[in-house]
């Protein structure tokens, strides 16, 4: 089993499994209802042309999230 | 932006019908598009999470049944507590709904499924509606029907992108839940300890709702293909590329402001003449019906002149730029440039959607602070409907496009000219951005200090948008807005100026005791007084600002017939236009007070006089020192 790391360090095309979400109430909600919780599977797709935000793959759908709120989501990578 | 019959919402009297439901779902599953299929109302579409921000109601008739139907706002959960999902859990858990259609997206049916059973846990009718069916079967995704409507315990059927198929079948199928034919269960839903209600157990709620969807999914979606919508992935690498991305943006924005410009130069200049002509015809029929002076000055001078500038030099440009504008919102790249620009918005305290609410307020300043509810936090919110304004909305666009022809093309229209103006306005609407960005900035870090919240943003696939269906139709939409706010605003608007023009009280008028009074001011900031009483009459539409010019000017003494710019330019030339006076009418374009109907949306949506002021404050004070800048600099040349 490899390291866990934060999901801005998860390498693009990477799957990791979701360990646990660390973010602040506010947004911790609106990340769950992206299906981003324990156990789920993420892949980082790509990054914008200024570095930040970055796409993500979760439950088929493409969502965008900021570096700053992946610094709180750990996961494990596949 | 919303088009809902007037006439049809009040048929569809809630009293009045058999059976009530709602249309619920995760943002852009394309909830309102089924609308319009079920009610053959036209609400806008577009492919970006939050197009539909509020209610529209409709009817529709099923057998001998009568209909009402209410698309509510997408959400993404009924657990979380903000802003427009609090409204569509109101909507479901206290009003009385006979049945609720629960659009999701078949390419993300897990997700969305996890939304189906919040629903389910607080409304025992409903229908699930497998849309974008389509697209899921193009990309090897196979649901099985039977299987998902017995776990679930309520019908399903499929529907398609566009509409249309299976759209008789969901009509059934309502209407079978409605009168009782079929019976929905809930044998299987084996989430009834939840209480979705309750804010407390909201992370054990929706992670066990996620693992019933997951196992659900699991018994009734099979994936074919493991790569999925490739397009989508080909495209995203070229339009949010480090390199290409931002230049493409901009290309994008160039094309689409030069084929406005060229487009809208030769169905203006048409429409002057037929206006000049009908007046010249109106000044006979006027004479020979013996009309005194009083009443032929303000049908024809005041109301027919005002309309006419409106219809022949607004309608034009906003017929051409909006199809267009519908189209690349169809194509899912308005998410894009959110994402693309976010992280200067950040880095300004504000929210990448922020960007989205902006591109609505380029259609109408008033729709665009409607539209920053899409944005969540209360902050972040806030600098995006104060700083809303900033984007020069349709009823200043033109001003801007005639003014940069005049004054910066040259009077005759050729190809290198209207690269010109396109290139200018690239330029105008980049200087909006920074603007935007620097009082966000500003706001951020003054009065709005606060703690930057999350971002949080769904790209949807590219979809092929349904060119000739939204040409035709923002066509017709637009021209009918701009013909009905010309008649309820700008003919008003005519008449009352011409009075003021007209009305004198030893030998001046009470406009030219207005503007003599604002000329002073007016030359300092490198306009002159015409102007300004122009900006502060066209409070209540900004079309009317350059019709207000023009009368002023002509009822002075300069009696000119203008029917085309070049004879425009003449007229202001003649009282003493420079570029300077051009390039400050311009940026007092920009930056003054929203117009009436905006600062009323703003009142609403902030619920507060003071945002309110501020909101018209900052950009009027900014205009004027940027004015007064400009013009200090100019004069030293």
């Amino acid at each position: 089993m490899k390291e866990k790391c934060s999901l801005d360090k998860l390498p693009i095309g990477i799957t990791g499994i979701v360990d646990r979400v660390n973010c602040n109430e506010n947004i911790k909600n609106r990340i769950f209802d992206f299906g981003i919780m324990e156990n789920s599977l993420i892949v980082p797709l790509f990054s914008s042309p200024f570095g930040d935000p970055s796409a993500y793959l979760v439950k088929n759908a493409v969502v965008a999230l900021r570096k700053n709120d992946c610094k709180d989501i750990i996961v494990t990578p596949v | 932006m919303f088009s809902t019959d007037k006439s049809s919402l009040k048929d569809t009297d809630i009293s009045n019908c058999d059976y009530k439901i709602s249309l619920a779902g995760n943002p852009n599953v394309g909830k309102s598009t089924i609308f319009n299929e079920l009610t053959g109302l036209r609400q806008h579409t577009g492919n970006w999470t939050g197009k539909t921000v509020e209610f529209a109601r409709g009817s529709c008739k099923i057998n001998d049944a009568e209909f009402c139907v209410t698309d509510l706002p997408g959400c993404y959960s009924l657990l979380s507590f903000s802003g427009e999902e609090v409204v569509t859990r109101e909507c479901l858990t206290k009003n009385r709904n006979d049945c609720v259609v629960i659009v999701v997206d078949s390419g993300v049916i897990e997700r969305n499924l996890s939304f189906a059973l919040q629903v389910l846990s607080v409304q025992k009718n409903a229908v699930l509606c497998l849309n974008l069916c389509d697209e899921a079967e193009k990309n090897g995704i196979k649901i099985d029907c039977d299987e998902l409507s017995l776990n679930l315990g309520i019908p399903v059927v499929r529907t398609c992108a566009t509409g249309k198929k299976g759209i008789d079948e969901l009509k059934q199928k309502i209407y079978e839940v409605c009168s009782g034919k079929i019976k929905c269960f809930s044998v299987n839903r084996n989430f009834e300890g939840i209480d979705i209600l309750s804010e407390k157990n909201y992370e054990q709620n929706i992670e066990k709702l996620s693992q019933i969807s997951k196992k659900i999914s699991c018994a009734c979606v099979k994936y074919e293909k493991t790569d999925l919508n490739r397009r989508t992935k080909k495209l995203d690498k070229i339009l949010t590329s480090k390199v290409t991305g931002i230049p493409i943006m901009l290309a994008m924005l160039g094309v689409l402001f030069w084929i406005t410009v060229t487009g809208a130069n030769y169905p203006s200049e048409w429409l002057s003449c037929l206006f000049g002509f009908v007046k010249e015809k109106l000044y006979i029929l006027f004479e020979i019906l013996h009309a005194p002076d009083v009443v032929t000055g303000l049908l024809i001078d005041g109301v027919y002149t005002t309309l006419s500038w409106v219809v022949s030099v607004m309608l034009p440009p906003m017929a051409i730029f909006f199809p267009l504008f519908s189209l690349i919102e169809d194509s899912g790249y308005l998410p894009r440039i959110a994402f693309n620009l976010d992280k200067y918005f950040s880095r300004c305290g504000a929210h990448g959607k922020q960007s989205l609410s902006m591109a609505m307020g380029l259609g109408c300043n008033a729709c665009g602070v409607t539209g920053c509810r899409i944005i969540e936090s209360p902050k972040e919110r806030l600098i995006a409907i104060l700083t809303n304004n900033f984007m020069p909305c349709n009823g200043r666009f033109p001003t801007i496009i005639a003014l940069l022809l005049m004054f910066f093309a040259g009077t005759a229209f050729t190809l290198s000219s209207s690269l010109e103006v396109a290139a200018l306005l690239i330029g105008i609407i980049v200087f909006c951005v920074l603007i935007t960005l620097l009082v966000s900035k500003l706001l951020s870090v003054t009065i709005l200090k606060g703690e930057q919240s999350g971002f949080v943003l769904e790209l949807p696939p590219y979809r092929k948008p349904q060119i000739l269906k939204t040409i035709v139709r923002s066509l017709l939409d637009r021209t009918l807005f701009v013909l009905g706010r010309a008649v309820a605003v700008a003919a008003p608007a005519g008449a009352i100026i011409w009075i003021l023009a007209n009305v004198h009280i030893s030998d001046v008028s009470i406009l030219k005791y207005c503007t003599d009074f604002l000329d002073p001011f007016g030359r300092f900031i490198g306009v002159d007084g015409v102007i300004i009483m122009a900006f502060i009459l066209g409070f209540p539409a900004n079309e009317t600002v350059i019709p207000i010019i023009i009368m002023s000017y002509m009822a002075s003494g300069t009696l000119v017939y203008y029917s085309s710019y070049d004879q425009l330019f003449q007229l202001l030339s003649m009282n003493g236009w420079t570029i300077t006076t051009a390039v400050c009418t311009i940026i007092l374009c920009i930056l003054h007070y929203p117009c009436s109907t905006t600062c009323l949306t703003i009142k609403k949506e902030t619920g507060s006089l003071k945002w309110t002021l501020v909101s018209m404050a900052l950009p009027t004070a900014m205009g004027i020192v940027l004015c007064m800048i400009t013009a200090g600099i100019m004069r030293l040349f």
